[in-house]
């Protein structure tokens, strides 16, 4: 058991908020009451530290269940906009991936494709209220005789609608370049040849699970800022790799831990989910996520302090490196170079681009610090931390045993 | 849909062709006529909002090149949908005059209009299409 001179539990953080006592900040805003007051006092003094990123998230989606049609259908293949929807699900379940393109798109046959409109755009435009085409297909039986329903649905028709996303929230990306002699583009942005630009995609030091790199307080049941409304952390994201080097500080060198997390879409904000198209590569979605991170102890204020010098990002060529998945890596470079505008490779000065957005991942965490401040949101204790949260881990801080 | 607002100047010795005729009918182009100065025998001027698909907007240009048209594609701007854009940065990647550019430290996306060449890179890059090409009738 590890022994803190600062002992807090999610009931008293929780009775705090309700009366709208607790003391929010947001991850920027903490460094510096640690720096001036060390880590014990800010433990003391703040409550929950708020955590914001804007990024364009792959491996997202929404269950949508459109409603019992008369007669009724088991759908067996579906379109929302043209769409296609997995439908391999009970009569009305579907699940729309964020990446799926339109039936008709012309993909990379025009080289490269410009992916106009996919799932991520359908979840944003359902979630600004429009009205999207809904076409279902299915083979008809004795107990759901219908073969076609075509019909216009909003949002706030259908019964069900869950953002549910496998993989949101790295810890940690790679910073992307192109070694080649021909730009190329990828989900981290077009490359320019010959290392023209490095593209990087998280907020750093406002990036949720770089402020609690040992998911000492984020695990199953965690409630979270999802897309504008509120969402939870329900399993740990696919390809969630604990193991993956650390520096000395405990940060992940590289893409690491990941969430799975999921929310009630109807309760969305079409400024926090955003459909994008990714020139050469696909669609996707850009989703607004913050995670609040309670100061239980010193050692968790010791984490949130972190800053962007701190943090190194893995530099990967992905004109050769990445598509032949030889897992060699270029080198590393902090955080702090990345936002800078430019950075050193092998002495040649290359321009940094951000794919997140920190002005909106700033945005998130000042929302959820007032959502918390006003006694709006609770924060969710887990039944579960995430694998990876049990590494014993000994901040290099005297007087702490942890 | 692409949509240019063009200058044409016909040499005296196809201004009796029916080159809109041709736009219209092999091209499937739309147009909408501005200004025109035609005089049998002299040189003649149109100005004219040409649009179409794309691909065929770029076979008609060429078309009305190999016909002798002298072509100016002027008033061509580019302008950021203030609503759609969420400041990301991935057209810095791209903008070869700076015209597109990071406010740090806040690390705002910025767009200063004078600077822009209208080379329109950022319109196929941007992920949230933000970058839009718009036609500016007063430059006309």
């Amino acid at each position: 058991m590890a022994n803190y001179q600062v002992n807090k539990t999610y009931q008293e953080i929780n009775e705090k908020i309700k009366k709208g006592q607790a003391v929010v900040v947001t991850a920027e805003e903490i460094i510096d009451i640690v720096r001036r007051k060390g880590e014990a006092e800010a433990a003391r003094t703040v409550d929950v530290v708020t955590t914001g990123t804007f990024s364009p998230m792959c491996s997202s989606g929404a269950i949508l269940n459109f409603g019992h049609t008369k007669p009724p259908i088991k759908a067996s293949r579906v379109w929302l906009n043209n769409v296609p929807a997995y439908a391999g699900l009970a009569a009305v379940d579907v699940y729309l991936g964020a990446t799926e393109p339109a039936g008709d798109d012309p993909l990379n046959k025009v080289y490269p494709g410009e992916f106009k409109y996919g799932g991520g755009h359908v979840i944003q435009d359902l979630v600004a209220g429009k009205a999207v085409h809904l076409v279902a297909e299915a083979y008809g039986t004795d107990c759901y005789p219908n073969k076609r329903v075509e019909k216009d649905v909003t949002l706030g028709q259908l019964p069900n609608a869950v953002l549910f996303n496998p993989r949101n929230c790295y810890q940690n990306y790679n910073c992307a370049v192109n070694l080649s002699n021909r730009t190329i583009y990828t989900y981290m942005g077009p490359l320019r040849p010959r290392a023209g630009n490095a593209n990087f995609c998280t907020a750093g030091q406002l990036s949720p699970l770089f402020n609690d790199p040992y998911y000492r307080t984020i695990g199953i049941g965690t409630r979270i800022f999802l897309g504008g409304g509120v969402g939870y952390v329900c399993f740990p994201g696919t390809q969630h790799n604990p193991g993956k080097p650390r520096g000395e500080n405990g940060i992940p060198l590289g893409p690491a831990g990941t969430l799975m997390v999921m929310g009630d879409l109807q309760k969305m904000s079409a400024r926090y989910l955003v459909g994008v198209s990714l020139l050469g590569y696909g669609c996707s979605l850009t989703v607004g996520l913050g995670i609040p991170i309670p100061l239980l102890n010193e050692e968790i204020a010791h984490f949130c302090a972190v800053t962007d010098d701190q943090l190194l990002a893995p530099v990967v060529d992905y004109g050769h490196d990445y598509p032949e998945a030889t897992g060699r890596i270029l080198g590393h470079v902090t955080y702090t170079q990345l936002k800078s505008g430019k950075m050193d490779l092998d002495g040649q000065e290359v321009l940094t681009v951000p794919l997140s957005s920190l002005v909106r991942a700033r945005e998130v965490a000042q929302l959820l610090k007032e959502w918390i401040q006003k006694g709006q949101f609770l924060l969710g204790e887990p039944v579960e931390l995430l694998p990876g949260s049990d590494a014993i881990h000994c901040v290099p801080t005297a007087s702490r045993d942890s | 849909m692409h949509a240019e607002m063009l200058v044409l100047q016909f040499p005296r010795e196809v201004v009796d062709q029916p080159i809109i005729y041709r736009l219209v009918k092999d091209f499937s182009l739309e147009f909408n006529l501005l200004r025109a100065a035609i005089n049998p025998q002299q040189e003649g001027l149109i100005v004219m909002e040409l649009r179409g698909h794309p691909q065929d907007f770029r076979r008609g240009l060429k078309y009305l090149r190999k016909a002798g048209v002298k072509v100016r594609q002027v008033a061509r701007e580019v302008g950021r949908n203030e609503e759609s854009c969420y400041q990301c940065g991935t057209c810095t990647a791209v903008c070869p005059t700076r015209a597109l550019y990071i406010e740090r430290p806040a690390m705002a996306v910025a767009f200063d209009a004078a600077r822009c060449s209208a080379c329109e890179l950022c319109c196929q890059v941007c992920p949230a299409h933000a970058m839009e090409v718009r036609l500016n009738r007063e430059a006309v």
